[in-house]
């Protein structure tokens, strides 16, 4: 599934301005057991620094995801995120899927569904890739492969600092 | 007519660390033990557990099968005489366990498969076992004595992973589900031995727009019910010998609003339906037999069966109003089904 290549399949990927940080207030009442509702922003604040499997630039500085590319409804616990490949023929894009998938699965609580998709029309193989991606059987596999895992890892490891 | 009918949760079985992706009833514990019932689950966590009910009748874990697989183990199945547990694991392998003395023994390892073994089927003889996998292709196995198996066909035909194989509950006639959205039916040429597809339902026969992942046979065999990620479950004649007769009977869709991974049809004709919106529907034949009527209809939907998505719904042998579910969230549920009037 993965394809180490010597040539990087994009080699000068246009790099975009990091968005400001939200600082998190604290209320000055803390009730442990009130549900902060989850919303758009806490999502793109999970999957913005993933970085990219090629490139040493985070999802957000490639553009691959935005604020506004993630749907949330917290009330039927679901969230959709569209990403965009770098390039139409990027075949990082089941890995860029797969880290996606794997950070919000690990970040949001249980109850959520996560979908991930290809924005329409920015990639050569994105009906495939969509399937393949929301298939948890082969998600679910696709994790037991370790090779597969040290990458997605690698991948995550900026978002949890 | 009309329709009162209650599921109740009876049972919670809690014991695996993973996801439980299946379950498998025994047909025959009497043949284990003397158990009055029996229950296989397999999981992500690696392992298959056994349960059963103690002598308080509370359902209890009963075995830890571990160690044959070092990968999910995807499904099991329980040959007819319910001596033998097949599971089918990630691994690539099939582990046959066998009830000696109290325990259950790992005594083969069926291997062939290039990767991930998805599930597994015994003939209604127990004589053949059905394996299929990421690999796209159905292993057919000899059960032969001193726990060999022969592989004897390898069946190619779906252009995508096979997600789950099932036999016909009488006659040597398999069927195959696959991420290729078609289903294909198998049977052995009259003159040679050789096995073949016989049947192909796609999408031109008014079959599935996404992934195939289940199907199940009513008793006679006479009617198949198949469930997909294009949100329906779809019902198929199939009483006529001749498989090109083999056809889409009805389409029921509008009752999940994900991925639909598990069917089974119970022995007093229920179908029991599980899927990724955490919910379980149960639908009966229509009694009203008028034209315009559909000829299955839904008898009721549990919303939040389960905390997260439910993998394997099934009917026991021995006590048709009693299903077992199994979900994400690692719990496996008891639920009587009864009628209110």
């Amino acid at each position: 599934m993965v394809k180490m290549v010597a040539e990087l399949i994009n080699a000068n990927p246009v790099v975009y301005e990091r968005k400001e940080r939200r600082v998190y207030k604290l209320p000055a009442v803390i009730d442990e057991y009130a549900q902060e509702p989850i919303d758009q922003q806490e999502i793109f604040d999970h999957i913005r620094d993933i970085k990219d499997p090629e490139h040493p630039y985070s999802l957000e500085q490639l553009n691959v995801v935005t604020e506004d590319s993630i749907e949330v409804n917290d009330e039927k616990s679901h969230v959709r995120v569209t990403f965009t490949p770098t390039v139409e023929h990027c075949s990082m894009a089941t890995i860029i899927g797969l880290c996606l998938r794997v950070k919000l699965i690990r970040s949001l609580p249980s109850r959520y569904k996560v979908d991930i998709r290809i924005a329409p029309g920015t990639h050569a193989t994105e009906a495939t890739v969509n399937k393949q991606l929301n298939d948890k059987e082969r998600v679910a596999a696709a994790l037991e492969n370790l090779t597969l895992l040290e990458v997605i890892e690698d991948c995550l490891s900026p978002t949890f600092a | 007519m009309e329709l009162g009918a209650e599921l109740r949760e009876v049972e919670r079985l809690e014991g695996h660390g993973d996801r439980v992706w299946s379950l498998a009833w025994n047909p025959a514990p009497e043949n284990c033990g003397r158990a009055p019932a029996m229950l296989a689950s397999c999981s992500g966590d690696k392992t298959v557990r056994i349960w059963q009910p103690t002598s308080s009748g509370a359902w209890d874990c009963s075995a830890v099968l571990e160690d044959a697989h070092n990968r999910t183990v995807r499904s099991c199945a329980w040959s007819p005489n319910g001596k033998l547990l097949a599971t089918a694991s990630f691994d690539s392998t099939i582990a046959i366990w066998e009830y000696i003395g109290n325990d259950f023994e790992c005594v083969a390892t069926l291997e062939g498969h290039e990767n991930e073994v998805k599930s597994v089927s015994w003939s209604a003889s127990g004589l053949l076992l059905a394996t299929c996998g990421r690999d796209k292709t159905v292993w057919l196995w000899e059960v032969q004595p001193g726990n060999e198996y022969e592989c004897v066909s390898v069946l190619q035909g779906h252009s995508q992973d096979v997600k789950m194989v099932q036999w016909h509950p009488n006659l040597d006639i398999l069927v195959s589900v696959s991420y290729d959205n078609s289903i294909k039916v198998w049977a052995e040429d009259g003159d040679s031995d050789d096995w073949h597809c016989v049947r192909t339902l796609n999408e031109a026969s008014s079959g599935h727009s996404s992934t195939v992942w289940a199907l199940s046979f009513n008793t006679t065999g006479d009617r198949m019910v198949t469930c997909s990620d294009d949100l329906t479950l779809k019902i198929w004649n199939t009483g006529l010998e001749d498989y090109d007769s083999w056809r889409h009977l009805c389409t029921l869709s509008g009752y999940h609003d994900r991925t639909i991974f598990s069917v089974h049809w119970s022995s007093e004709g229920v179908i029991a339906s599980g899927a990724a919106d955490d919910a379980m529907c149960l639908f009966v034949e229509n009694q009203d037999h008028s034209v315009d009527e559909a000829p299955y209809i839904l008898l009721l939907k549990k919303e939040k069966a389960h905390d997260m998505d439910v993998n394997s719904v099934r009917w026991s042998p021995k006590e048709p109003s009693l299903l077992a579910s199994a979900s994400d969230d690692g719990v496996i549920k008891l639920w009587e089904l009864s009628q209110v009037s």
